[in-house]
């Protein structure tokens, strides 16, 4: 049963395949990220009883649902028709995160993208990332915006600890520490923002899953 | 010291407050905590007459101590320990009131992990996203509980207070007949066995039927995060290579490439890089809060 690749609509269908985990939980798989989102926030409209809709990097996670009712649903689901129907009259959310960029690893990075740190926070600041998923930790969003040929590596030791606010990159991602912790991502700066703030009136997550971002340098 | 009902004297090892959890906000990173051990938790609850998810304090192998400032109804479940009153022996799996000033002692765990002391009331510390229970990972919740901490405790519902004075009498001893799945109402087992369905990662192992039937020993950096296993009866085996992070359910079986796997609990992160190659069932999630680290435990494998 695990690891069997169904089908919805052939290749070209958002949903690649789904796997069992546990009695009441399914894993969808799904060909990217923008995917996930997009499943996620579709489902969230449907009338299913679930505990958790969780979006990561390729799948999304039903958690708490009747398996063979959310199968039925995806089944029934047209795919083509996923970005408009998640999209509709859903104001989207945009944030602007003020950054410092004295990060430890701003060379680090200039030097992979062979450019001068000034570049690094010019390429930064000019994209529009938006928020995929969260993991790791509370309010941990992975950022997409990253264009492909400028991923970078995790440092090859993470450090014992990041402070909170910091801003870093990994692979393709971009992320806000919402507190201390160890980490591995390749630091540029910090932000004083609170990303994770359980008093804010819209919600503890400030980068929740759909929010658009951009960074500005002060 | 006005409103506080109950002293922290001694937190022992770990005491943390815990309720039912807070499910339903894992796509923002945030792990469901509430009970490692439910039913021995609920079990606690209902019989000081709280509803089952109520606040209660789980407490971690080593016991704590705590005075009571007003008269207050408790029962003591779960790890099997000495539970003393001012020095006097009181049972666990009933409920029993202490007087104002008392000290209600609970001994080291002589079997089990977590005892779970609930209060008439229960606990009343303020709900992070709808729970107060703490999140030793997240960080979220109360902090574990430190000796001279007070608590208070929620309003108590009417039959008990109008037989205060006479309680003990209006309480039906349990005689120790206590629900099935709570702990100790069947003796502990030599080996816990963990019944698993195949993870959404299964494909990582060339066979996910040599899963069953391998006994591992319970690490002893387990915690409210995940029980380690350790010293696999037979060599497991998973492909090379890495995977991207996926969500991950309570109980997901976890193997990483030190093929000692770790069965992630309530306070398990909410995303994993390492595949999942099997999930307990969740009534067996109660069992995994139960195993001291030492013991044996060994995999089941349902099919298909």
């Amino acid at each position: 049963m695990s690891g069997v690749a169904w089908g919805g609509r052939g290749d070209s269908g958002p949903v690649r395949g789904v796997r069992r985990a546990g009695q009441r939980a399914l894993m969808v798989d799904v060909p990217d990220a923008a995917s996930a989102m997009r499943l996620a926030g579709w489902l969230r409209t449907q009338e299913l009883a679930c505990t958790d809709v969780v979006p990561a990097a390729r799948t999304v996670l039903v958690d708490g649902v009747d398996v063979s009712e959310l199968g039925a649903l995806l089944r029934a689901w047209d795919g083509d028709d996923l970005g408009e129907v998640a999209d509709e009259g859903v104001a989207v959310r945009r944030v602007e995160v003020p950054v410092r960029y004295d990060g430890p690893d701003l060379r680090t990075v200039a030097a992979r993208w062979d450019v001068h740190p000034e570049e690094v926070v010019r390429r930064h600041t000019a994209l529009e990332f938006v928020s995929v998923f969260c993991g790791f930790a509370p309010g941990f969003a992975y950022l997409d915006g990253l264009p492909p040929e400028w991923a970078v590596p995790r440092l090859d030791t993470p450090r014992t600890r990041v402070p909170a606010g910091a801003v870093g990159l990994a692979d393709r991602w971009c992320a806000v520490y919402p507190t201390a912790s160890p980490g591995g991502w390749l630091l540029l700066g910090t932000t004083t923002t609170p990303v994770w703030d359980l008093g804010a009136p819209d919600g503890p997550a400030l980068l929740r899953p759909g929010t658009r971002v951009r960074f500005v340098a002060t | 010291m006005s409103g506080a009902h109950v002293l922290v004297v001694d937190a022992g090892p770990l005491t943390t407050v815990q309720d039912e959890g807070r499910s339903g906000w894992a796509h923002l990173g945030v792990a469901r905590s509430g009970f490692l051990d439910r039913s021995s938790a609920r079990w606690a609850n209902r019989l000081v007459g709280n509803p089952e998810g109520a606040a209660a304090l789980e407490t971690t192998l080593g016991g704590a101590a705590f005075r009571a400032l007003v008269e207050v109804r408790v029962a003591v479940t779960g790890a099997r320990a000495e539970v003393l009153v001012d020095g006097r022996t009181a049972p666990q799996d009933e409920a029993f009131t202490v007087p104002a000033g008392a000290e209600v002692r609970i001994g080291a765990a002589r079997s089990g992990v977590r005892t779970y002391v609930a209060f008439a009331g229960g606990v009343e510390v303020p709900p992070v996203l709808g729970s107060r229970s703490t999140d030793l990972l997240g960080g979220l919740g109360p902090l574990p509980l430190t000796p001279g901490q007070q608590l208070r405790l929620g309003p108590v519902s009417l039959p008990f207070t109008a037989s205060r004075r006479t309680g003990d009498r209006r309480v039906v001893p349990t005689h120790g007949l206590l629900p099935r799945d709570v702990f100790g109402a069947v003796p502990v087992p030599l080996v816990w066995e963990l019944r698993v369905w195949p993870g959404p990662g299964a494909h990582w192992t060339d066979d996910v039927t040599a899963l069953d039937g391998v006994e591992f020993v319970a690490g002893s950096g387990s915690n409210r995060v995940g029980l380690r296993l350790e010293r696999a009866s037979r060599a497991l085996v998973r492909r090379e290579g890495e995977m991207l992070s996926e969500p991950m359910v309570t109980g997901s079986v976890q193997l990483p490439p030190s093929l000692e796997p770790v069965i992630f609990l309530a306070d398990h992160p909410t995303t994993g890089g390492y595949p999942v190659v099997a999930v307990v069932v969740d009534e067996d999630l109660d069992l995994c809060a139960r195993v001291r680290p030492g013991d044996r435990v060994r995999l089941r494998l349902l099919g298909p």
